[in-house]
Order: structure tokens, then sequence, then C-alpha cells
């Protein structure tokens, strides 16, 4: 499972407030603490190779996106080495923190959809500046265009299919594509026949390429604004992860959905059992 | 019809372990044995990535057996009471790898001998061959505890793999392994989930996974190879798909378990083949089997089998 961290992202009140005072020493503890506990959960081997990445996400208060998304990429980079997700919608921004990252510790530009109306180009655009800054730069594609958010499975796959064709066809390494089938809060009305689709989708999208293209969501939107947001966020994860979900965005220090993935990868045959399998994900050893 | 090329390739590997210290590194022994390094499965990918070859490591009893079938014996007739003339045959007229001294004479439901007796046995042995040692208890915790932490601290220096331990005795010689600076054999009843869990119950005692050799048991041909065979395989798998705690090589105990067999040693047989060549071939057989499923280090007893054995290791590991 490649996990990345959600914290440093400017919509936290936390990372918000370090932001305008451009105080480092809370992004770092950030950074530090979501490495300890995404590097320490499961294998060694992912954060050897770079895949459990934190997820820098400037937010929507600060005038100068560009810069803020610097500024956090340098600051992240003072402390550790872990691979960065940098997280943006717009291109500017994320090749702004293109310009500063360490892309040898590995890069995630999230994230894209695969076209819009303002800018037809957008996934060319990201596929280019993922091959600028070198074959260990991912994407994160959402699976949505001009139209929106799909609201069924038929219209998922099929933009999904058209991402895939379309990094294809410009020779982009589809095991370098993390396609993104959309979460929505389960609260918004009308919205909670989507987890059905998603994972429906998801089904069909591992199919798409072989090796299957890398599946990721925001886990943490299904439940936004509802009660019980953690156990939703569990629940969903485990059954996401049944679907064929390899990724995800999560609060990597929230210690039950940690161990909800060490269950899942160990139900699902990845992981051998043992009677100290939860200890073996999570232990810092 | 031409024979499609599969090619699996995989992210991770078997450790390397290395064993015996010469005098540069505080030792006595004159060679070394490396062990493990596969990227791949036995026969999967090329020939980097087979890794170390497997060596055959020939036990040498603590006290005369008595229950050896004559067949088996009759090799070392002249040796079974000297465990250091024994181990010097094996060395120089079988072609052993390494030695395995396996202490069975401490049990106390055979000889019962004392640590005294062990600690000498190893000492003798060390002198007599220059090879690394294995070091193995008699499956009795009471007495192994008592007995295989002077037996470690004898062969202290010498960088000997030592066990074995199981889930439910393991705190004994895991920490007197660590401060002799042994490697050690962790031990599993033919379960996969237990040899994944006593690899975690050493490595939470400080002992690091880079100096264990697992023991997944062993069954003969006819008595339970496929269950060893699959179990043996799964850690591989596992090794190979980058989980830590299972990329150990393996040592198997092919000697023992196929003498056990009737077919090995039974002479009334009609139909069955001539004696002297079925007990050797029974021997050789396990082993070749095992060593496709991908085990390092095999525990071997007789000459014949063991010749059959190597040859069929040196040609497929060239």
């Amino acid at each position: 499972m490649i996990l990345i961290g959600e914290r440093i992202n400017g919509m936290f009140t936390d990372v918000k407030e370090a932001i305008a005072s451009k105080n480092k020493q809370p992004i770092q503890e950030l950074a530090k603490k979501q490495t300890e506990s995404g590097a320490t959960y499961l294998d060694k081997k992912q954060t050897e190779s770079g895949a459990t990445y934190l997820d820098v996400n400037v937010g929507t208060a600060a005038a100068d996106q560009e810069g803020t998304m610097q500024w956090l990429v340098e600051t992240i980079q003072e402390t550790c080495t872990t691979a960065l997700c940098l997280d943006s919608q717009k291109p500017g921004v994320i090749a702004a923190g293109v310009k500063v990252a360490n892309a040898e510790n590995g890069l995630l530009l999230n994230s894209t959809p695969l076209n819009k109306k303002s800018d037809e180009e957008v996934f060319d655009k990201y596929m280019e500046m993922a091959d600028q800054a070198g074959p260990k730069t991912n994407i994160i594609t959402l699976t949505m265009d001009k139209n929106g958010v799909p609201q069924d499975t038929d219209t998922r796959v099929a933009l999904a299919a058209e991402i895939v064709q379309k990094a294809m066809e410009k020779g982009f390494d589809t095991q370098r594509l993390f396609i993104d089938p959309i979460a929505l809060p389960v609260n918004v009305p009308n919205a909670q026949i989507q987890m059905l689709n998603i994972l429906n989708a998801m089904d069909q999208i591992k199919y798409l390429a072989d090796p299957a293209p890398h599946m990721t969501l925001g886990l943490s939107n299904v439940s936004q604004g509802t009660s019980e947001r953690s156990l939703i966020n569990r629940i969903f994860l485990a059954m996401a992860m049944s679907h064929g979900l390899d990724s995800a965005i999560v609060d990597v220090l929230d210690k039950d959905l940690m161990n909800v993935v060490a269950t899942s990868d160990m139900l699902m045959n990845k992981q051998i059992y043992s009677d100290s399998f939860l200890k073996v994900y999570t232990a810092a050893n | 019809m031409p024979v499609p090329e599969i090619k699996e390739s995989y992210t991770g590997s078997v450790n390397r372990v290395t064993l015996g210290a010469t005098k540069d590194s505080g030792g006595s022994r004159t060679s070394t044995i490396t062990v493990g390094g596969a990227r791949n499965v036995v026969y999967g990918g090329s020939v980097e990535e087979a890794g170390e070859k497997p060596v055959i490591a020939m036990d040498v009893l603590d006290s005369r057996p008595d229950d050896w079938p004559d067949l088996l014996a009759e090799n070392y007739q002249d040796v079974m009471d000297s465990p250091a003339d024994w181990a010097k045959k094996c060395i120089e007229q079988f072609g052993a790898d390494l030695i395995c001294i396996k202490f069975e004479g401490i049990h106390p439901d055979k000889a019962d001998n004392d640590a005294a007796h062990a600690v000498k046995v190893t000492e003798d042995v060390l002198k007599a061959v220059g090879v690394p040692l294995v070091l193995w208890g008699c499956g009795n915790d009471e007495k192994d505890n008592q007995v295989m932490p002077k037996v470690s601290e004898a062969a202290k220096g010498e960088n000997v793999l030592i066990g074995s331990v199981t889930e439910d005795n393991y705190k004994a010689l895991t920490a007197i392994a660590l401060a002799d600076g042994h490697h050690l054999i962790t031990h599993a009843p033919l379960d996969i989930n237990i040899a994944k869990q006593v690899n975690i119950l050493v490595s939470d005692m400080g002992f690091p996974l880079e100096k264990v050799v697992t023991f997944q048991a062993t069954g003969a041909l006819g008595y339970g190879i496929e269950y060893a065979y699959s179990i043996q395989e799964r850690q591989r798998l596992a090794a190979l798909g980058g989980d830590k705690i299972m990329a150990m090589p393996a040592i198997c105990d092919v000697g023992y378990e196929s003498w056990r067999a009737k077919e090995s040693k039974l002479e009334d047989a009609p139909g069955w083949g001539d004696v002297k060549d079925r007990g050797p071939m029974w021997e050789a057989t396990t082993a070749i089997c095992l060593l496709q499923a991908g085990v390092d280090i095999i525990r071997m007893r007789h000459p014949r089998a063991v010749a059959t054995v190597k040859n069929f290791i040196n040609q497929i590991w060239q």
C-alpha cells in the first residue's frame, strides 16, 4: 500500500497559521511525524524506494501560492528525504514545487483531470512536468473532465480508459500513473451511491493496463462533515483495498486506520500472517 | 513447438549469510561459507539471480548412535566414537562443505551427556576441521537451555550457525548467540505463520534478522515432502516479494528424515530394488527436491547421497 500523508495542507488551521507566519517548526514536525508513522508502517522496502509520500498543499489562504509551495517544499526537505506529493490543481503551482523539490527522493504530482474547459491540455502539461522531473516522478489523474465529476460507474471507467490511452500514446509509463476515481462526502445529497460506483469502477480500471495502473483516493473526503469520521474512513479503505486500491491519501497518524491497512493487506494474502502481524506493520523497529 | 520464455522479476532477495570466521576476523576457520543472495525462484532467472551455491552440511553426532541402519553406519564405524575424526572424514573423504554437530547424545532419553562433554566435542571438532560449523541441540528444551549456551561460548568468535530456537523456547539461546556473535537457526513445525512469528520474536530481542537461517522442518520423500516443499517455496516467494522477515536462507534436515523412512533401509522388500542403492537414493531425491523449492544448506548423512547431490548442485549452479 502506497500511503500519502495528508496533514501538510493549508486547509488545516495549524498549517495555515504556520504558512501565514512563515513558521517552519510545525511543518517540519508534521513532516517528521508522518514520515515516522508512514515509514514504520509496513515494509521498509516502500520507504527505501520512496513510495510513502507526504502531501503538500498550500490551501487557499496564501496569496502567493507558488511561493508558498516552494517554501513548504524547502522547509520539509530541510528535515527529511521523504518523497513529496505536490498537491494543486494549478500547473503553475506544481511547476513551482517541482523546481525546488528533490525528485530523486520520488515525487508525485497531484492532480490533474483529463481536461478542463479552461485548459484542454492540462493532463499533457502534468505528464511533461513529470517527464522533465525524471523517471521517479509520478502523476495522480482524476477520473474527471470538463463536464465535471462523473456521477456513475461507466463514466468513471470511460474517463480512466481515456487517461490510460492518452498516457500510452504519449509514451508515459502507466506504472507512473495513479488514477483517482474521486471520493465524495457520503452525506452530500445523492452522493451516497457514489461509494458503490467507485468500487465498481475500480474493478474495471485495474484491467485497463497490464500491469494495472495504480489507484488512489483522497480517503478523508468520504467522511467530510459526518459523525464517526474515523470509522467511515477505516471501513471504506478496507472495502476499496479489496477492489484494488493500492494507494490512498490518508491521515497516517491515525493508528486505527493504519491497523486496517495492515490487516487488509494480510487478509488479501499480501503479507504472511503471524501472531505479531500488527506489530510488524506498526512497530518502529 | 517453441517453448515460450517466461521471466518474472522480483524486488526482494534472500539475505546473503556468511558462516565461519577466519583468523583475520577473530576465529580459527580456514575458510568461510556464504549462502543465500537469490533474487529469483530456483531456475527462474539469470545465473546472476541464482545467488550462492547451496551447500551440504554433513552430520556428526556427539556420541555413537545406536539406531543408524547398518547401511549408513558402515561408512563411519571407524570414527563413530570420535566426533573429531568423524568430522575430518566427512570433509576429507566425502566432500562436505561444512559440519553439523548434532548433539543427540545430550538428550535425557539417550546418552544424557552433560555440558562438559558437549563443550569438549565442540572444541575437538573445531581443532580437527577448518570449515564453519553448525551446532544443533537435541530438541529437549530444558537440556538444550542448559547445554547449548556453554557450547555457544566454547565456539565464541567462530561465527557458527547455532540452533534451533522455537516459538516456545527461544530466549536463552537467542541471547547467548547474540552475545557470542553467532548466526541463529529459527525453527517452525512446517507452519509458515509460526516461522514468521519466531523470526519476529528473535528480532524483538535485538537479534539481527540478517544473521538468521530458517528451519521449516523437513519431510522426507513419501513422508510429507510436499508440505516442506510448498512452505519452502512460499518462504522464497515472500523473500522475493520484499518481506524482510522471511528473507532468510533456509536449512533442511534431509539425512535424519530420509533414513527414518522404512523405504530407505528395509532389506527384505521384494520389488523395491537393492537396499544398497535405495537408501542413498532416498536421501539424494529428498535433497534434490528441496533444492528446487529453494533451500540453501542441506544436512546429509550418506556419502553416496552427498556425492550425487553435490554433482547435481555443481551442474545447476555453474
